[in-house]
């Protein structure tokens, strides 16, 4: 009996810290979602790919640093930049030939992406992580009460956060959002309203791009640095995506940190647990609402 | 202003449009009536570019434009007010009036948009989604109006309106006129095209088979009605 309160302690803490990890996966299930929102939305591509650009974004990080010494900071910047070039060419050369077909054929042509970014990477790196420093300004931790949690994570979060406020802020408060919006909902019309929607299309998958290139960059310090390292994040993020709604903002954000905390309270009962709770939640959903939590049959 | 000449259009083996033809002058308004299914709204998606399984020659103020794409002849000054009146749900009241670029020098400030339609003010924030059908009609066509469009294209703008927005409508349309407005109207409703228009083109599975003014309209106005069913 005496080990009673110690024992509770102790799960607090340990609730605590799991609650932190679910955050800091959240984050990364945020901005990844996010982007595929985006995308969705204003392309009707399923963007398969995308955890290889968020592989492709850690990896810009790795060789800026490795080949021209450049740090963490500007890479922050510079390697979401590099793969959003990487995501134009893709969308001029080759997305914007299957327009208007049925959309499975995006999908396979990104899943067919992912496969030759994959194997291109594993034929030039290997399959072995390479390690990627954390920011010397946020080595350590911070005591949060009960635990002590790394500087580094408390900043993935944060600053994630930050970036999925701006990018809502963006679309649902400026004029260009205000275009984005309108050619998500009804591209036809908006051209006949005068706006070059197939300009913006471009622009706007070189940005969801972007996001999943930052998101790699961010997890850089954290995870290996490794060809296959977007293979598993992408399937969350998938059912992330369904459960937030195709196409919502709000709901990528919202779905993205929620499913990262319950996944890691699911962990603390049963590590196995972590992933069937995220595609319990997804089959709940899609039996009652089926467009999703923020999504909207009617927009479709 | 707008000179149509051979347009005719297909829905895969379906043939909507044959050889259609006609123009409006500048200041003038005139109407395309005709049944449902008779071609009317295929008409208008041709001229606005929404529509691509067409031949013809669409002239408008001296330039083909059947080859450009929508957003280029909406800049050139067509202002579209589409049957289903287009409101984007996604966006406010606001943003609904400002999407399109001012495209002339007869575009509308908001100041004259809001002061000649109340109702859109006190709703400014609102979804469009959140509008009823009168108000989302009003809406529509204060777009076109705020875009400074060199010809207005109405599509069945009293459809579903109570009769006092009818009215006003009605109104609107003759004040407009006066300072100059150029449209082409889609019309069922043969009171309110005779009322604002100078000339009726009756439409008829695709084509074009009569052409009326106000005093032909008035003597066969029972005909007229029979044919088209209302």
């Amino acid at each position: 009996m005496r080990r009673g309160p110690r024992r509770t302690s102790m799960d607090l803490g340990y609730a605590t810290l799991q609650v932190f990890n679910g955050l800091v996966n959240g984050a990364f299930y945020a901005l990844l979602s996010l982007g595929l929102a985006v995308i969705f939305g204003m392309l009707r591509v399923v963007n398969f790919a995308h955890g290889a650009f968020y592989m492709l974004g850690a990896f810009a990080a790795y060789l800026l640093q490795l080949e021209l010494g450049i740090g963490f900071w500007p890479a922050l910047v510079l390697a979401p930049a590099a793969v959003a070039l990487v995501g134009i060419a893709v969308e001029r050369l080759l997305l914007r030939r299957l327009y208007g077909l049925d959309p499975l054929y995006g999908f396979l042509l990104t899943f067919g992406l992912t496969l030759l970014i994959q194997d291109g990477m594993r034929v030039r790196f290997g399959l072995q992580g390479q390690p990627y420093a954390t920011p010397t300004e946020l080595g350590g931790s911070l005591s949060l009460g009960a635990i002590a949690y790394p500087a580094y994570r408390l900043f993935v979060i944060a600053f994630s956060l930050a970036v999925c406020v701006a990018v809502w802020y963006a679309i649902e408060r400026t004029r260009l959002g205000m275009v984005v919006r309108a050619s998500i909902e009804r591209r036809d019309l908006t051209r006949a309203f005068g706006i070059s929607v197939d300009r913006w299309v471009t622009g706007t998958f070189a940005f969801g791009i972007a996001l999943a290139g930052l998101a790699g960059v961010l997890a850089a310090p954290m995870r290996n640095v490794s060809p296959t390292m977007g293979a598993e994040p992408v399937i969350l993020t998938f059912a992330v995506v369904v459960i937030g709604g195709m196409g919502s903002i709000a709901g990528a954000v919202v779905a993205g940190f929620a499913v990262g905390v319950l996944a890691s309270l699911g962990a603390i009962v049963n590590p196995a647990l972590e992933n069937i709770l995220v595609f319990a939640l997804m089959a709940v959903v899609l039996l009652v609402r089926p467009a999703g939590l923020f999504g909207s049959l009617e927009a479709r | 202003m707008l000179e149509v000449a051979g347009l005719s259009a297909w829905y895969g083996q379906a043939q909507a449009l044959k050889k259609v033809a006609f123009r409006v002058d500048d200041g003038e308004l005139i109407t395309l009536v005709g049944r449902n299914g008779a071609g009317k709204t295929t008409t208008l998606r041709c001229l606005v570019g929404l529509h691509r399984e067409m031949e013809g020659r669409i002239v408008l103020g001296g330039e083909e434009i059947s080859g450009w794409s929508p957003e280029r002849r909406a800049r050139a000054g067509l202002g579209f007010v589409p049957d289903d009146r287009g409101i984007y749900a996604t966006l406010t009241v606001d943003e609904n009036l400002t999407l399109p670029p001012q495209v002339g020098p007869t575009a509308w400030p908001l100041d004259r948009i809001y002061a000649t339609f109340p109702v859109l003010r006190e709703r400014r924030r609102a979804s469009g989604a959140k509008l009823s059908g009168g108000e989302q009609q009003i809406l529509s066509i204060a777009r076109a109006l705020r875009m400074g469009a060199r010809i207005l294209l109405l599509d069945e703008p009293t459809e579903g309106l109570a009769p006092v927005l009818v009215q006003q409508l009605r109104e609107m349309l003759l004040d407009a006129k006066r300072e100059g407005l150029t449209a082409l109207l889609v019309e069922q409703n043969l009171r309110f095209a005779t009322a604002v228009a100078d000339r009726h083109y009756l439409l008829a599975q695709g084509e074009i088979v009569e052409t009326l003014d106000n005093a032909a309209v008035a003597v066969r106005e029972r005909e007229l009605l029979r044919h088209l069913g209302v």
